[in-house]
């Protein structure tokens, strides 16, 4: 029977079930049929800290999000219009997030008096009125599979295990997309096991089958392939990878190897996870004992001529503070990675936060400049990590690049650059013959690089202060003169950045600033309002130390900033220090989640009004 | 080669005044490392020295090669870095027993056990010196420092001990007061693959003058070290008439004919520790010279092995196969 196709401009649905579900599987397959289609597209997953919390309960509960359309869209999504629940705990935890109207397809194979108390569930939610007013498909999917995989060989536990593809399979089929790419992907995967590849094939295509027979649904959707994505080649990019990618990318620009010090932490360790698996591009990756040898060695491996890397989140990054401080003095290029996470102390380790500004920009003994980036989507980051690797190269310093949680698990199309068209990077690296003083500076203040090995080079560096030829130096005034050198160096780095522009009606008067995974949000939510009639412009900052010229001349055209940060105010207080004529305002959020563009909306709106 | 065989030992002196109190054991270690690296046939650009924080640690100064004065602990972790960077350098990490054993133990112990191609100095003088005398995780129970009025109560380490613990691949000892000794050991470890972990037993003039007297002073030495020779009888004694005898696990002295012979062919770090106890054993003298020394596969060599298995494998990576990874589509 054929049914209508409804044309849907975007969509959001959220795939929620235990952590034992294979919830981020799902999603991730669904997101790269869709990336297939074409459409733009913004995943964000949402898994419980412990790896495996008691199966059933709420605390167990794994999620994932995708928003796709065919028009440019700038985040995972606010509100679902569709919520899989493969469970009782997965539904309770995620319902009230839906769309009001929103459909929800529960597997009710999962709905036992068992699985509604691990749920701490007094009665069944889908029968007891509590989702009055959404769109209710119930499918016993643990049923349909064990039916259509009973000639299987395969144990009953292996064979409910294939139950989100089933799952996938009718979202397919409810949003138009192909199964070919996840068949070739089951078949890769499981090629060393080619009967759970069938089953789970099985089980996809049952899905696809089931909703295309049952009148399970109204209606099939169909969202185009977006307008608005640029010409050129594609692929989808998760921001730990496109760090890790931009590492490499960044180090081979600048004709250098990478070596990456690194220590195992939540949300960082997929960066050395990456790395690792590139040593055919003479990566060179050494996990070490903890976070400061993460630091030190990729210390020593600048020293060595190697650009030194070390990938962290906020609590390493407290313990790497001192090394900071050395590489800053001894001036050697190194790449700093924060994938920012809750705070202070272990506080929200999974969930998402930007509120290791400060402890970046000032958290350091001594006078320790140090740049830094913050990137602000998956396909930002792969930018903004070339970015570090440019200006710590060519400014002879360590460069902190900020990303977060969200950025960091989360993924979007990413337009690839053309390989000749990227930039080269210069290195200053004194050569053999010449007479090196290891402090001597060029126009730029930027000192050269003289690693072991090339005879008549010779010389020490070091934690205690030096003069100009290396030599250890108490002298009052050379200190001073030092330390205003080091300061004026960082300064400098200004003259090669540019000055961000705001986007937005020129006219109006009210900025909001974003800096980090904000900007999505805060794009969306801006560009929406626009749209609607109001007069919003958005100003997003990439580097966030030094700052770039020109931002007072654009500060002084708005009666009113606003910066909505994931933190109490911290770019605020920056901003504040740096044009003290100026006033800004925060509107911040600090609940381990990201500003919904709903929510920004709300407040601009509120904004606007009261000017 | 030739070029390399004129190295003499001024060759190696930087430019810089030598800064230690006059009388402090650093200065015999300076010179015999000195005399030492410059025999070994190692081109001056390869040598890279890399220290902590401490008196020791200004070491890197006076040496005039590539030098490294890092921060508190952290000389082996930035070794690390170094060597892996290039492993055809020869990294020396000067560390004294603050440094190395408290604030740096940490990367001590898995510097060793990854047993990445490094040279450790240790210079035990069981005091912090550059802050004026503390107690350090070396100084006995009962020593009287500055935070230890009445007698330190901490239980300290016995270095070599802790480096046959964390699986060193060479451990050795020597003392401030015996320069042939002392060369002779710094080439056995320079000439071991691996980490080579070497303590030596220094005087600080200042603040724990004397802490070594009982076992390295010109008169007693003879009397209270044994020094361990490969295929040697382990004797000792003004007379060579005393020697060391292993029983199981026990150490005993004997007269020198019943002596045990030292011997490094073995594959277990046992006779090390069994030799390493005569430490804690009054009356008995001290050992000294190579306690360890056994092939163990080498951290950085691994390393690069297996970039360039990857390589050889998959073919050397481009940008283009980095960036163009994985499932793209284009839009036109
Ligand atoms: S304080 Fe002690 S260890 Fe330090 S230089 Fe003086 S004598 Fe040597």
């Amino acid at each position: 029977m054929t049914k209508e196709v409804i044309r849907q401009e975007d969509v959001v649905i959220r795939f929620a079930g235990d952590s034992g579900d294979g919830m981020q599987i799902t999603g991730g397959q669904f997101s790269d049929s869709t990336a297939k289609v074409g459409n733009d597209l913004a995943t964000f997953p949402d898994y419980p800290s412990e790896i495996r919390a008691p199966a059933g309960t709420r605390a167990g509960v794994s999620g994932f999000q995708i928003h796709f359309s065919a028009s440019d869209i700038y985040t995972p999504g606010d509100a679902p219009d569709v919520l899989v629940a493969m469970n009782p705990a997965a539904l309770i935890v995620n319902y009230k997030d839906l769309k009001q109207g929103g459909t929800i397809i529960a597997n009710t194979g999962s709905f036992t008096e068992r699985d509604l108390a691990k749920a701490k569930l007094d009665s069944n939610p889908l029968e007891d009125g509590t989702l009055d007013g959404y769109r209710v498909v119930p499918v016993d999917i643990n049923q349909r599979v064990l039916e259509i995989l009973k000639d299987s060989e395969l144990s009953k536990k292996a064979i409910l295990r294939c139950k989100n593809f089933y799952t996938l399979g009718m979202m397919y089929w409810l949003y138009s997309r192909p199964l070919e790419s996840t068949i070739t992907w089951l078949d890769s995967k499981f090629a060393s096991k080619p009967e759970i590849a069938d089953a789970n094939k099985k089980a996809l295509q049952a899905g696809f089958n089931l909703a295309e027979t049952l009148e399970l649904f109204q209606g099939r959707f169909r969202v185009d392939a977006c307008r608005d994505l640029e010409p050129g080649t594609y692929r989808n990019i998760i921001g730990n990878e496109a760090i890790a990618v931009g590492l490499a990318t960044g180090a081979e620009l600048a004709g250098l190897k990478p070596l990456l010090g690194s220590y195992p932490i939540t949300p960082a360790t997929d960066i050395l996870q990456y790395l690792s698996a590139m040593k055919n591009f003479d990566v060179v990756t050494l996990q070490m004992e903890d976070e400061i040898a993460g630091i030190c060695s990729a210390i020593g491996g600048s020293y060595a001529g190697r650009l030194g890397i070390t990938t962290t989140s906020g609590p390493g990054m407290a313990l790497k503070t001192e090394a900071l401080g050395l590489a800053v003095i001894t001036e050697l290029p190194l790449v700093i990675v924060n994938v920012q996470r809750a705070g202070p102390s272990t506080g929200l380790p999974t969930k998402v936060e930007q509120s290791d500004l400060l402890q970046s920009i000032f958290g350091r003994n001594g006078e320790a400049p140090i740049p830094v980036i913050a990137c602000a989507t998956p396909g930002d980051a792969f930018e903004c990590t070339v970015e570090a690797c440019r200006i710590a190269v060519e400014f002879m310093t360590p460069v902190i690049l900020l990303s977060d949680n969200y950025i960091a698990n989360g993924t979007e199309p990413w337009k690839l650059p053309i390989i000749e068209d990227l930039p080269k990077i210069n290195t200053y690296i004194a050569k053999e013959g010449e007479e090196y003083l290891p402090y001597k500076r060029d126009e730029r203040l930027v000192r050269k690089w003289a690693a072991p090995g090339v005879k008549g080079l010779e010389h020490r560096i070091g934690g205690l202060e030096k003069d100009e030829r290396g030599g250890v130096s108490h002298d009052p005034e050379n200190h001073e003169l030092m330390s205003h050198l080091r300061e004026d160096k960082i300064m400098g780095i200004r003259e090669t950045i540019p000055t961000p522009q705001p986007t937005g009606d020129e006219n109006s008067k009210l900025l909001i600033i974003s800096w980090g995974s904000p900007y999505g949000a805060i794009r969306s939510a801006t560009e929406q309002m626009n749209l609607e009639g109001s007069n919003i412009t958005h100003l997003h900052l990439r580097h966030l130390w030094p700052m770039p010229h020109g931002l007072q001349e654009i500060f002084e055209k708005y009666d009113r900033i606003v910066i909505p940060e994931m933190n109490l105010g911290q770019l605020r207080k920056v901003l504040t220090m740096c044009y003290p004529s100026i006033k800004f305002e925060s509107y911040t959020k600090i609940q381990g989640k990201p500003f919904t563009a709903y929510q920004l909306k709300a407040r601009f709106a509120e904004i606007l009004e009261e000017m | 080669m030739s070029d390399l065989n004129v190295l003499k030992p001024k060759d190696l002196k930087s430019d810089q005044e030598v800064r230690w109190c006059p009388g402090c054991g650093d200065y015999a270690i300076l010179n015999s490392v000195q005399k030492t690296l410059a025999g070994m046939g190692i081109p001056k650009e390869n040598m890279v020295m890399v220290s902590g924080i401490g008196c020791s640690s200004r070491f890197p100064y006076y040496m005039d090669t590539y030098g490294f004065h890092s921060i508190h602990g952290r000389a082996n972790a930035i070794a690390t870095g170094v060597k892996s960077a290039n492993p055809d350098l020869s990294v020396w990490i000067i560390t004294g027993d603050g440094d190395g054993l408290s604030i740096g133990g940490n990367h001590m112990i898995h510097s060793l056990r990854r047993n990445v191609d490094l040279k450790i100095i240790l210079f035990n003088n069981r005091i912090y010196g550059l802050t004026k005398g503390q107690y350090s995780p070396t100084t006995p129970i009962g020593t009287r420092t500055k935070t230890s009025p009445v007698g330190s109560v901490d239980r300290p380490f016995n270095p070599i001990q802790l480096a046959l613990g964390a699986g060193a691949s060479f451990v050795a000892r020597t003392i401030d007061t015996k320069p042939k000794h002392m060369a002779s050991v710094l080439e056995a470890a320079a000439a071991h693959k691996g980490s080579a972990f070497v303590e030596v037993l220094q005087n600080c003039v200042i603040f724990n003058d004397g802490a070594w007297d009982q076992w390295t002073s010109k008169a007693n030495r003879d009397e209270n070290t044994v020094e361990l020779v490969d295929g040697q009888p382990m004797i000792y004694g003004k007379d060579k008439d005393k020697g060391i005898s292993f029983d199981s696990c026990h150490a005993n002295t004997v007269s020198a004919d019943e002596a045990s012979v030292w011997t490094l062919e073995h594959n277990s770090p046992v006779p090390a520790f069994v030799a390493s106890q005569l430490d804690h054993m009054p009356g008995l003298p001290i050992p000294i010279g190579v306690m360890r020394a056994n092939d163990e596969p080498v951290y950085d060599e691994d390393v690069h092995a297996q970039i360039a298995q990857e390589i050889e494998k998959n073919g050397k990576g481009t940008l283009k196969d980095i960036i163009y990874a994985g499932d793209t589509w284009v839009v036109k």
